[in-house]
């Protein structure tokens, strides 16, 4: 079984900001993690390698500093790492993303994909999607359970939808976006932390995965979406509070909604 | 363009995986090749995907950066089990907006299966035209099917607007036809508007809403989903009539990689999916133990609302994942959230800020959730939840008698 894993490195929303004099991004002295959602898929892919055996790979899109997640991953268990980082990615989207990526992973051989539903900075759920589609393989996303079938070369999985769950079944290769309930991600233990630094994290630049006409649609100009601009949302208003005895303050609390006309 | 390479086997995949009956094998020939009927022919690319040894291609053109003939704005009418999702009569509301405003037509697009009384409902709620695909294939959604459909539509009928709710499903199916069409897609936008020359103006949060994003696309249609709750719809024309426009496919279920071998519902309680409600009663470690969930089903089921849970009730046991509001749960935003002894750390608040209204019901006046309370009741829940629920009954007793 190989098994690929995309991550990505996010900052701890709690702290991120606007500077309200430049209206951009304040990410600096901001802690970043490896998204949770991610963490879940990787758990996961380690726990199949343990029972199949084969190779978990992880892969990543972004700035040198990324590299610090992949360490994280290779402590879990992860057993190579791909670090894609290059100026001209700078500024893709979720389809210059997903572009970049499955020009790289087209490269590895894989039975697997596990990407996290989402992250948690952008939230968007679109790369996951947009890459299947570019490698042109299955997708199945809200995975909560997976059983791999090795000898029929397929999987079942339970897919959480709106009312409830569907069961799946489908042939490798395939791509499954993790939710949380998935399982239980671990922590590196200290011998991973150890070992993770003597296993290989290859680092790859535009230019060893793209040609040159493919490089065109790597970054900004390979991005059909852009950003007008961003701004601090309104804060809520300071509400109304009650105090005191409880039955008196529901009256109040009533009273209030409908004049405010909420009920 | 589409084309067949020489290394075609003529193994019949393409033929079989085809909706639009657009390609055929000719047997008689010396060298079996697929051949493509260009006049049924709508790029959907589902041969594409299934073409064991890659000799069919397509090239769009370079990606489509003029309106050119694109007009229309489009709604993906999602339905479940011959219900059509809320979110879709809140698309239409806005979609009419914004149609009226280019001066272009409102259709919705139906996908599924003995779904005709379905466009009645569409047509009220303000489309000018709905496009049905009733197909067995498509009763149930799933990715591949609804994909080729509906890329199908696309490059036939060039949309220049395509909405989807941002739902489970829509939040699957939109993703996978931008990247096949490599156009942009914006992710649960929260505000639409026109600027310019037809163009739309999609803004967003991000950063779990500590961060608005505006975004524009280059790439035509323009796509977007919309986050559940956030759109009005509109009063129903019950006289209003959409032209339909029956397209017709047929799909070889064998010719589908992902087979839905079960479907299990799970929404217990007062059946309501917290994504799609109008109101969620929330509860959080307050509430102390799980027999104590009664109390916030009993004001819930008052109000006709939701159930949901902060991340330790989920994480206790004392409610299913998929009821969990936050960072690692749903993000939602129903016109009234009731937040019961949640204390409102920052991976809660995301997931529910923007409701219109927000009650905190908790015992201490430092809690965050007050933060972004429009209501706040500092005190006791135990005593502060079943009284609310008696006064809410009566105040609806009341309404439906003056009604």
């Amino acid at each position: 079984m190989d098994i690929v894993v995309c991550i990505k490195q996010v900052p701890e929303i709690t702290e991120v900001k606007i500077d309200p004099v430049t209206n951009t991004l304040v990410r600096e002295g901001v802690p970043s993690i490896v998204n949770p959602f991610d963490e879940f898929a990787l758990e996961e892919a380690i726990r199949i390698k343990e029972k199949s055996g084969g190779t978990v790979t992880v892969v990543t899109m972004g700035p040198p500093q990324a590299k610090e997640a992949l360490l994280r991953c290779l402590a879990m268990g992860a057993d190579k790492a791909m670090h894609l980082t290059d100026r001209m990615f700078a500024g893709s989207d979720t389809l210059a993303t997903a572009y970049t990526l499955a020009l790289a992973i087209r490269k590895l051989k894989f039975d697997l994909i596990f990407c996290g539903k989402q992250a948690i900075d952008g939230d968007t759920a679109q790369v996951a999607a947009s890459l299947a589609e570019k490698l042109g393989i299955p997708q199945i996303t809200y995975i909560k359970k997976v059983d791999v079938d090795e000898k029929n070369r397929k999987i079942v999985v339970h897919r959480e939808t709106d009312e409830g769950y569907e069961v799946i079944e489908c042939r490798f290769p395939v791509l499954l976006t993790a939710i949380k309930g998935l399982n239980e991600p671990r922590l590196p233990s200290v011998m991973g932390i150890i070992s993770a630094k003597k296993k290989e994290i290859k680092t790859l630049g535009a230019a060893d995965i793209a040609t040159t006409a493919e490089s065109e649609k790597f970054g900004l100009k390979g991005s059909p979406t852009y950003v007008e601009k961003i701004f601090a949302p309104t804060p809520p208003s300071s509400g109304l509070m009650f105090t005191g005895d409880e039955s008196s303050s529901v009256k109040k609390l009533i009273q209030h909604m409908i004049s405010d006309k909420v009920l | 363009m589409i084309s067949v390479l020489q290394e075609c086997t003529g193994c019949g995949l393409c033929v079989r995986a085809c909706p639009f009956a657009a390609i055929k094998v000719d047997t008689d020939k010396d060298k079996k090749i697929a051949e493509i009927i260009l006049e049924s022919c709508t790029l959907c690319g589902s041969c594409v995907n299934v073409c064991p040894v890659h000799a069919i291609k397509i090239e769009r053109e370079k990606t489509e950066i003029n309106q050119g003939d694109h007009k229309d704005i489009w709604i993906f009418a999602e339905q479940h089990e011959k219900r059509i999702r809320n979110v879709v009569f809140e698309l239409l509301g806005k979609g009419r907006e914004l149609a009226d405003e280019c001066g272009e037509k409102l259709c919705a697009v139906l996908l599924g299966n003995g779904i005709s009384e379905l466009i009645k409902p569409l047509s009220e709620y303000g489309a000018d035209k709905v496009y049905v695909v009733d197909c067995e294939a498509l009763m149930h959604y799933s990715t591949e099917p609804y994909t080729n459909v509906f890329t199908g539509l696309i490059t036939k009928y060039k949309p220049n607007i395509l909405l989807f709710g941002a739902t489970s499903n829509g939040r699957d199916l939109a993703p996978r036809i931008a990247s096949r069409l490599n156009i942009g897609l914006t992710a649960d936008c929260t505000k639409l508007e026109i600027v310019g020359e037809k163009q739309l103006l999609q803004t967003r949060p991000a950063f779990g809403g500590n961060i608005m994003a505006s975004i524009l696309t280059r790439t035509f249609p323009q796509m977007a989903t919309v986050r559940p709750n956030v759109m009005k719809r509109k009063e129903p024309d019950r006289k209003k009539e959409a032209v339909i426009e029956k397209v017709n496919v047929k799909i070889d279920e064998r010719s589908l990689r992902i087979k839905i071998t079960d479907i299990v519902k799970e929404i217990k309680g007062v059946g309501l999916n917290i994504e799609e409600a109008e109101i969620i009663v929330s509860c959080g470690r307050g509430i102390g133990s799980p027999e104590n969930i009664k109390c916030v089903e009993e004001l819930a089921s008052a109000l006709g609302a939701a159930v949901g849970g902060s991340r330790a009730v989920v994480d206790a046991g004392w409610l299913p994942h998929h009821q969990q509001v936050g960072q690692t749960g749903k993000t939602v935003a129903p016109k009234i959230y009731i937040a019961i002894g949640i204390s409102g750390a920052i991976q809660h608040l995301v997931g529910m800020q923007t409701s219109d209204v927000i009650i905190a019901i908790n015992n201490d006046p430092e809690a965050p959730i007050f933060k972004v309370a429009t209501y706040g009741i500092v005190g006791d829940l135990f005593k502060v939840v079943p009284v609310l629920a008696n006064e809410f009954r009566e105040v609806l007793k009341q309404r439906s008698k003056t009604m």
